[in-house]
C-alpha cells in the first residue's frame, strides 16, 4: 500500500473502541465524571421542582391557603443549596471531560505524527502535505468538540429514554407500545441515516485536507506562481477547493438537520397517536382523562432524550469522520518495520567502515515497471565507490535501498553482513547516512540545521567540521555565521548553499557508511573539487558510495559501478573501465570529457546518456 | 486589536456578528424566522394539548363516544404543529449553517487572495503551516458564534415579552428579578477577560502545531535518513502539550461559565421569591403576581442560556478574526504600473535586458548581495552568469522575474522599468527556470501550460526541446498523467526538464535559466541547449558552471561577491582572469594535480 489509510471502512463502534485504546486518558476516571453528570442532571430537575413547590405550596397558589413564609424560605434555601451542588457537579463534569479529552487527543495527535514519520518514504511522498497536516490538526480538533459535549450526554440520554419507557409502562402498556411503534421506524432508520452522515462528514474532512493542500501548494511554490503570473489560475483552483468544502459541509449539515427534524415530526405523530388511541382506550374505560394527559407529559420525557441522542449521534458522525482519519494513520502499516530491541546493531569491521552487499536485488515502484533487476554487488568495507549511469538507470533507487528508505521486492541488501531489515532502526540511522540532492533545511538557524546531524555538536565542533570539508571560508563569509536564519525549507540560501549545509550535517553525523546522491550538483566546480578532496580524506575509515553525473568523482573512486537500465553492467576502477572501448563507461567518460573541456554549443554525438 | 480588554472582546464579538449579518442578510433572516417559528410552536404544543383536552378527552370520556372528525382534527393538529416546527428547525439550523459556511468560504477566499498577492519577502517570514492554520482554523473560529446566534435572536422576542409582562405584574419584583441581567453581563465580562488570553494562545499554538507538522512532513526524508523521528516527535509533542494546556484552561473557564449562565436565572427566581414573600405578607403584591414574575424569570432563562452559547464563542472568534485581519491588512505587495512592452515584430523575438546600478540586500540583512550591477543583453543574445556558490547569481535571477525589486537602480526590459509594467505583462515576456524545480500536483499538461491556452503539439514541442518528451510518452496517460505533489514520482533531472518545458511553451522573449539543468546528464543538457539556440530567438541568460553551457554564451559575466568582476567571452576571461579560470577549470586542475601527484 502506498497511501495512508483513511479509516473510511471503520464502523462507528470500531472507531470508538480503537480510539479509546489509542487514548486511554479518555476513560480515566470516567466513573467519577459520570457521577458528576448524574448529579448535575438530577439537579437540573430538582431545583425547578423545589421552586415549583414553593410557588404552589409556600405561596398558596394551589392550595389557596395564603402565604407560608417559613416554608418558602426553607424551600428557597434548599433550592439554593441544590443549585450550588449541581453547579459544582456540572463544573467538575465539564472540567474533567475537558482534561480527559484534551489529554487523550494530545496523545493521539502525537502518536499519529510519530507514525507518519515511520511510514515508508514512498507513502509519505504520495500523500499531500496539507492533507497530512489536517489529520494531526483540525481532524483531531473535531473529535475534541464531540468528546467534551457529546459522549456523556449520549449515555445520559439513553438512560433517560429507558427510565421514560419504564414510567410509561407503569401508566399504560398499550400507549407505551403505541409510542414505540411510532418511534420504531425512526430507530430503524438511524442506521441508514448514520451511514449516510458518516459518508457525508467523511467527505467534509477529506475536503478540508484537499483544501489545505490546494492552499499550501502555491504558498510553497510562491516563486513559480509569481514569476509565471499564474495567480488567477491558482486562485481558481483554491476557490474550487474552498467551494467544494463548503458544498460538502452544507450538505452534511442539511442532512443532519433533516434527520434530526424527522425525530421531531415523529414526536408529533406519537403525540397524535397517543391522544387518539388514549381517547379510544378511555372510552373503553381503561384510562382516565387525567391519565391520558399525564401520559402526554411522559411522552415528552421520552422524546427529548431521543432528540438529544439523535443530535449527539449526528455530531458523533462528524467527530468520527475526523477520528477515523487519525486512527487510519495508525492503521497504515509501517512497511519498513523496525525490529526494535530484537534488531541487530551494526558493527564496524576491523578495517573501518561497513561492507555492502546487494544480493539479487529487484525493485519496482508501486504500479510501475521494475527499475532494478537482479542487482548483485559486493563492496568491501572502507571502499570509495562511485555509481554512475544515465538518468533512469536506477542509481538513486540503489541509494534509497542502501539506506533503507525502501525495502527491495526481491533479494536482500546487507550492510556489515546483516540484512538491513533486521537492523535496529536507531543503529541503522547512526551508521548509515544519505545526503540527497535536495537536502531539506528547517526554518531555523544554520547551527540548528547542522546540528541535526549531531545534536551534541557545539560551535567549535561545527566550525572544525566546516574547515575539514573545505567550507571554512564559506561559513566565515556569512554575515551572521552560524546564527544565519536559513528561511523556510532553507530558501534564504541558494541551492548550492543548501547542499553545503546538508553535507556538513552528514559529516557531523559521522556515519560508517556515507551515501551521497548528487550531493554537490549545485555547488560551483571549484568548491566541488575542494569538497571532493576533503571527502576523500574524511571517508578514510568509512565506506562511501557516491552517485554523480560529474565523472571527476568516478576518477577518484576506488571502484566504479556502472548502471544501465536497472542492471550493473560494469564495475572496476576507473583506469580499467575507461580502457574498454565497447563498455558503457568509456562512452560516458568520453561524453563527460567533451562536456568538461569543450566550451562550445555544438551537440556532441548522442551516446548512452541520450535515453 | 487582539490585546483589547474584555469589554472590547464583547463589543468586537458583536461587531464581527454584525459584519456577518451585513454580508448575508437574507440567509440570516430565514434563519431567525425559523428560530421564531420554532419558539412559537413550542408554546403551541401546550395550547394544542389544552384544546385536545377540552374538545376531545373530556367530552369523549364523559359521553363514552367521539366523532371521527374530532380525532382527525386532534391528530392533524399535533402532526401539523410538529411539521411546522420541523420546518422552523430546518430553516434556523440550515440557514445558520449556510451562513456560517458562506462566510467561511468568503474569508478563505479573501485570505488566500492575500497569500497570492503578498510578496516573497512576506512569505519568507510566514511559515506555510501557519498560513494554513489561518485559512482553516482562524477563519472557522471567526464565524463560530454564527451557529448558535439565530436561536439567541429568535428567543430575544420571548425575553422582551417576558420582561414586559414582569414589569406589568409587579415593578419592584420585576426589578429585583432583572438584577439577573447585570449579573449575567458581569459574569460574561469576567469570562471574556479571562478567556481571551488563553484563546489567543490556543489559536497561536494551533498555527504553530500546523507549522511544525507541515515542515516536518516536508522534511520527512531528512528526518528519516538521520533517524530524527524521536526529536521531531518531541518538537511536535511540545506544542501539542502546550495546546492541550491552553485548551484545558479554556475548558475550565467554560466549566465555570456554563453553569453560571444557567444558574443565575434560578438564583434570580429565588431572590424574587424571598423578596416577594415579604411583599405578599405586607400586602404590597398578590401571590399570583409573585408567581407570574417567578415563572417569567424561568422563561427568560432560556434566551439567556442561548445568548451564553453565543458569548462563549466570542473569545475564539475575536482572536481568529484578529489573525485573519492581520493577513488581510498585510501590505508590501508589489505595485504595478500600466505600461505595456513594445510589440515585437515576431512574437518570440528576443527582448533587450538592461540592469542599471542595481543594488539588493535581503530584508533585515546589512550586507548587500548585489552591488552596482550594470548589464546589458541585446535581443537574441546569450549571456552566461558565472560565479562561485553564494556570489549572488540566484538573487540576480529573482530580480529579472521581479520576485523582488532592487533597492537601488533599475531593471529594464525593452527600455521599460519592470516596476512600470502592467500586471501580467512581465510574465508574458519573461520566464525563469529556477534551480529547484517546483512541480504542481497536476497532470503533465497542467504543469507545462499552467493554464495557458496552448495546443498539445506545442506542449510536445516544449517537452521535446527540454529532452523530456520520451519520459512523458512513457508515463501512463502521457500528457494526462498526474505527477503527485512536488512531482514525487519524477527524478530530480526529470523535474528540472519539465520546469524547462514550462518556460519554453510560453515562447518567452527573455529566458533565464538558473543552473536549471544541474541534475540533468551533461550530454542531455548539451542537446537541450543546442536545441534551444537553434529553435528560439529568445534572449537567454544562463547561470551555469559547465563549460559546455558557458561556451554557448556570446558573453560571460563573472560575478564575485555581489559585483560584476569581469565580462567578456569565455576564452577572453580564462586568459584575463585568474579567479575565473580557477573556477571554471577546477575539474581539469584537479585532474592535473592528481596526475602530478602520481608522477611525483
Amino acid at each position: 500500500m502506498s497511501t495512508v489509510d483513511t479509516g473510511a471502512d471503520l464502523g462507528g463502534w470500531q472507531t470508538l473502541r480503537r480510539g479509546l485504546v489509542l487514548s486511554p486518558e479518555l476513560t480515566d476516571g470516567i466513573r467519577v465524571t459520570a457521577l458528576c453528570a448524574v448529579v448535575a442532571s438530577l439537579g437540573q430537575v430538582l431545583t425547578p421542582i423545589a421552586i415549583q413547590q414553593t410557588l404552589d405550596r409556600g405561596l398558596g397558589a394551589e392550595t389557596g391557603a395564603g402565604v407560608d413564609v417559613s416554608f418558602t424560605v426553607l424551600m428557597a434555601v434548599a433550592a439554593f443549596v441544590g443549585l450550588l451542588i449541581t453547579s459544582a457537579a456540572s463544573y467538575l463534569m465539564t472540567a474533567r471531560l475537558f482534561r480527559a479529552a484534551e489529554r487523550g487527543l494530545a496523545t493521539l495527535r502525537i502518536k499519529a505524527f510519530r507514525h507518519l514519520h515511520e511510514l515508508p518514504l514512498l507513502t509519505q511522498q504520495t500523500e499531500r502535505r496539507g492533507a497530512l497536516v489536517s489529520r494531526v490538526t483540525s481532524d483531531v480538533d473535531q473529535v475534541s468538540q464531540f468528546l467534551v459535549f457529546g459522549g456523556l450526554v449520549f449515555v445520559v440520554s439513553i438512560g433517560q429514554m429507558l427510565v421514560g419507557t419504564l414510567v410509561m409502562l407503569w401508566y399504560s402498556w398499550e400507549l407505551t407500545i403505541v409510542v414505540w411503534v411510532c418511534f420504531a421506524p425512526l430507530f430503524w432508520s438511524i442506521r441508514f441515516f448514520q451511514r449516510r452522515l458518516s459518508r457525508s462528514y467523511g467527505r467534509v474532512r477529506a475536503r478540508v485536507g484537499q483544501m489545505l493542500s490546494a492552499i499550501s501548494e502555491p504558498v510553497v511554490g510562491a516563486s513559480v506562481v509569481r514569476s509565471y503570473g499564474v495567480q488567477e489560475r491558482t486562485q481558481e483552483r483554491i476557490d474550487a477547493s474552498i467551494a467544494s468544502h463548503q458544498q460538502a459541509a452544507t450538505k452534511a449539515l442539511t442532512f443532519s438537520v433533516v434527520s434530526f427534524s424527522i425525530g421531531g415530526v415523529t414526536a408529533g405523530v406519537a403525540n397524535a397517536a397517543v391522544l387518539v388511541i388514549g381517547i379510544l382506550l378511555g372510552i373503553a374505560g381503561r384510562l382516565s382523562a387525567g391519565e391520558i394527559v399525564a401520559f402526554m407529559f411522559l411522552v415528552t420525557l421520552f422524546v427529548s432524550p431521543v432528540q438529544i441522542a439523535t443530535q449527539v449521534l449526528n455530531d458523533a458522525q462528524n467527530a468520527f469522520a475526523g477520528w477515523r482519519r487519525v486512527i487510519g494513520i495508525l492503521s497504515t502499516p509501517a512497511d519498513l518495520v523496525d525490529p526494535g530491541d530484537d534488531g541487530v546493531a551494526l558493527g564496524v569491521s576491523a578495517t573501518g567502515g561497513l561492507d555492502v552487499e546487494f544480493d539479487a536485488v529487484g525493485f519496482a515502484y508501486p504500479g510501475g515497471p521494475p527499475v532494478l533487476h537482479d542487482v548483485a554487488l559486493r563492496l568491501p568495507a572502507g571502499a570509495r565507490v562511485a555509481v554512475v549511469g544515465g538518468t533512469g538507470s536506477g542509481k538513486s533507487t540503489l541509494a534509497k535501498l542502501l539506506t533503507r528508505l525502501m525495502d527491495p521486492d526481491t533479494g536482500a541488501v546487507r550492510v556489515g553482513g546483516v540484512d538491513l531489515r533486521t537492523v535496529r532502526e536507531s543503529s541503522l540511522r547512526r551508521s548509515v547516512v544519505l545526503v540527497p540532492q535536495e537536502g531539506f533545511l528547517f526554518d531555523d538557524t544554520l547551527r540548528a540545521n547542522v546540528r541535526y546531524g549531531d545534536l551534541g555538536a557545539d560551535d567549535a565542533r561545527i566550525t572544525t567540521a566546516a574547515e575539514e570539508l573545505g567550507l571554512g571560508d564559506w561559513l566565515a563569509g556569512l554575515p551572521a555565521g552560524l546564527d544565519t536564519r536559513v528561511g523556510q525549507r532553507g530558501e534564504s540560501l541558494s541551492a548550492g548553499e543548501r547542499q553545503l549545509v546538508a553535507l556538513l550535517r552528514a559529516h557531523l553525523a559521522d556515519p560508517d557508511l556515507l551515501v551521497l546522491d548528487e550531493a554537490t550538483s549545485a555547488v560551483d566546480p571549484r568548491l566541488e573539487v575542494r569538497i571532493a578532496a576533503a571527502l576523500e580524506r574524511l571517508t578514510a575509515g568509512r565506506t562511501s558510495v557516491t552517485i554523480a553525473h560529474r565523472l571527476s568523482t568516478a576518477e577518484a573512486a576506488d571502484e566504479v559501478v556502472v548502471m544501465d537500465a536497472g542492471r550493473v553492467v560494469q564495475r572496476g576502477p576507473h583506469a580499467a573501465l575507461v580502457t574498454d572501448p565497447d563498455g558503457v563507461y568509456a562512452a560516458l567518460y568520453a561524453s563527460w570529457v567533451a562536456q568538461r573541456d569543450r566550451p562550445s554549443g555544438e551537440s556532441p554525438a548522442p551516446g548512452i546518456l541520450a535515453r | 486589536m487582539s490585546t483589547a480588554p474584555a469589554r472590547g472582546t464583547t463589543v468586537a464579538g458583536f461587531r464581527i456578528l454584525g459584519e456577518g449579518i451585513r454580508a448575508e442578510p437574507r440567509v440570516f433572516a430565514v434563519s431567525v424566522v425559523g428560530a421564531v417559528l420554532f419558539g412559537g410552536l413550542t408554546v403551541a404544543d401546550a395550547w394544542a394539548l389544552g384544546w385536545a383536552t377540552e374538545h376531545g378527552i373530556t367530552p369523549a370520556l364523559r359521553d363514552g363516544e367521539i366523532g371521527t372528525g374530532v380525532l382527525v382534527a386532534i391528530a392533524a393538529l399535533f402532526v401539523g404543529i410538529a411539521l411546522l416546527r420541523a420546518l422552523g428547525v430546518i430553516a434556523r439550523r440550515v440557514g445558520a449553517g449556510v451562513m456560517q459556511y458562506r462566510l467561511q468560504a468568503q474569508g478563505r477566499r479573501a485570505v488566500t487572495r492575500r497569500y497570492l498577492a503578498l510578496p516573497m519577502s512576506w512569505h519568507q517570514r510566514h511559515p506555510t503551516g501557519q498560513l494554513l492554520s489561518t485559512a482553516n482554523s482562524d477563519v472557522e473560529a471567526t464565524w463560530g458564534p454564527i451557529a448558535p446566534m439565530p436561536m439567541a435572536l429568535g428567543t430575544l422576542a420571548m425575553m422582551v415579552i417576558a420582561v414586559g409582562q414582569m414589569l406589568a405584574a409587579d415593578v419592584v419584583l420585576a426589578l429585583v428579578g432583572l438584577l439577573v441581567f447585570p449579573a449575567v453581563i458581569t459574569a460574561n465580562l469576567a469570562f471574556q477577560r479571562r478567556s481571551q488570553g488563553w484563546a489567543m494562545r490556543a489559536q497561536q499554538l494551533r498555527a504553530e502545531l500546523s507549522e511544525v507538522a507541515h515542515e516536518s512532513f516536508e522534511g520527512a526524508q531528512v528526518v528519516k535518513t538521520l533517524g530524527r523521528e524521536p526529536e521531531e516527535t518531541a518538537r511536535f509533542g511540545a506544542v501539542a502539550h502546550e495546546l492541550r494546556e491552553a485548551n484545558i484552561r479554556l475548558g475550565l473557564l467554560r466549566a465555570v461559565f456554563d453553569p453560571l449562565m444557567s444558574g443565575l436565572p434560578t438564583l434570580g427566581v429565588l431572590l424574587v421569591l424571598l423578596v416577594g414573600v415579604g411583599r405578599v405578607e405586607a400586602g404590597a403584591t398578590s401571590p399570583a403576581d409573585l408567581v407570574t414574575v417567578c415563572y417569567l424569570l424561568t422563561v427568560v432563562a432560556f434566551p439567556i442560556r442561548s445568548l451564553g452559547w453565543v458569548l462563549g464563542e466570542f473569545p475564539r472568534s475575536v482572536v481568529g478574526h484578529g489573525r485573519v485581519a492581520e493577513v488581510l491588512a498585510a501590505t508590501g505587495e508589489m505595485a504595478f504600473g500600466t505600461r505595456r512592452l513594445p510589440t515585437p515584430v515576431r512574437g518570440d523575438a528576443g527582448a533587450t535586458l538592461e540592469l542599471r546600478g542595481v543594488d539588493y540586500a535581503y530584508p533585515g540583512a546589512d550586507t548587500r548581495v548585489l552591488r552596482g550591477i550594470d548589464l546589458t543583453v541585446a535581443p537574441g543574445r546569450t549571456v552566461a552568469v558565472v560565479g562561485a556558490t553564494a556570489s549572488g547569481k540566484s538573487t540576480l535571477t529573482t530580480l529579472l522575474s521581479r520576485l523582488v525589486d532592487p533597492d537601488a537602480g533599475q531593471v529594464l526590459l525593452d527600455g521599460v522599468d519592470l516596476r512600470d509594467l502592467a500586471p501580467g505583462e512581465l510574465a508574458r515576456a519573461v520566464a525563469v527556470v529556477p534551480q529547484t524545480a517546483f512541480i504542481f500536483d497536476d497532470t503533465v499538461r497542467g504543469n507545462v501550460t499552467l493554464g495557458l491556452d496552448v495546443a498539445d503539439d506545442d506542449v510536445w514541442w516544449a517537452l521535446r526541446t527540454a529532452q523530456v518528451d520520451d519520459v512523458v510518452a512513457a508515463l501512463d496517460g502521457g500528457l494526462d498523467a498526474r505527477l503527485g505533489e512536488r512531482g514525487a514520482s519524477l527524478s530530480g533531472g526529470q523535474r528540472q526538464r519539465l520546469a524547462l518545458a514550462r518556460a519554453l511553451v510560453r515562447r518567452p522573449r527573455l529566458l533565464v535559466l538558473d543552473d536549471a539543468t544541474s541534475a540533468v546528464d551533461p550530454e542531455v543538457e548539451a542537446r537541450i541547449l543546442a536545441g534551444l539556440r537553434a529553435q528560439v530567438d529568445t534572449t537567454l541568460v544562463v547561470v551555469a558552471y559547465r563549460k559546455a553551457t558557458i561556451g554557448l554564451a556570446d558573453e560571460v559575466v563573472h560575478l564575485a561577491d555581489g559585483v560584476v568582476r569581469e565580462r567578456g567571452t569565455h576564452a577572453d576571461l580564462v586568459r584575463r582572469s585568474e579567479s575565473y579560470a580557477r573556477l571554471v577549470n577546477a575539474y581539469e586542475d584537479a585532474r592535473d594535480d592528481a596526475r602530478e601527484e602520481v608522477r611525483a
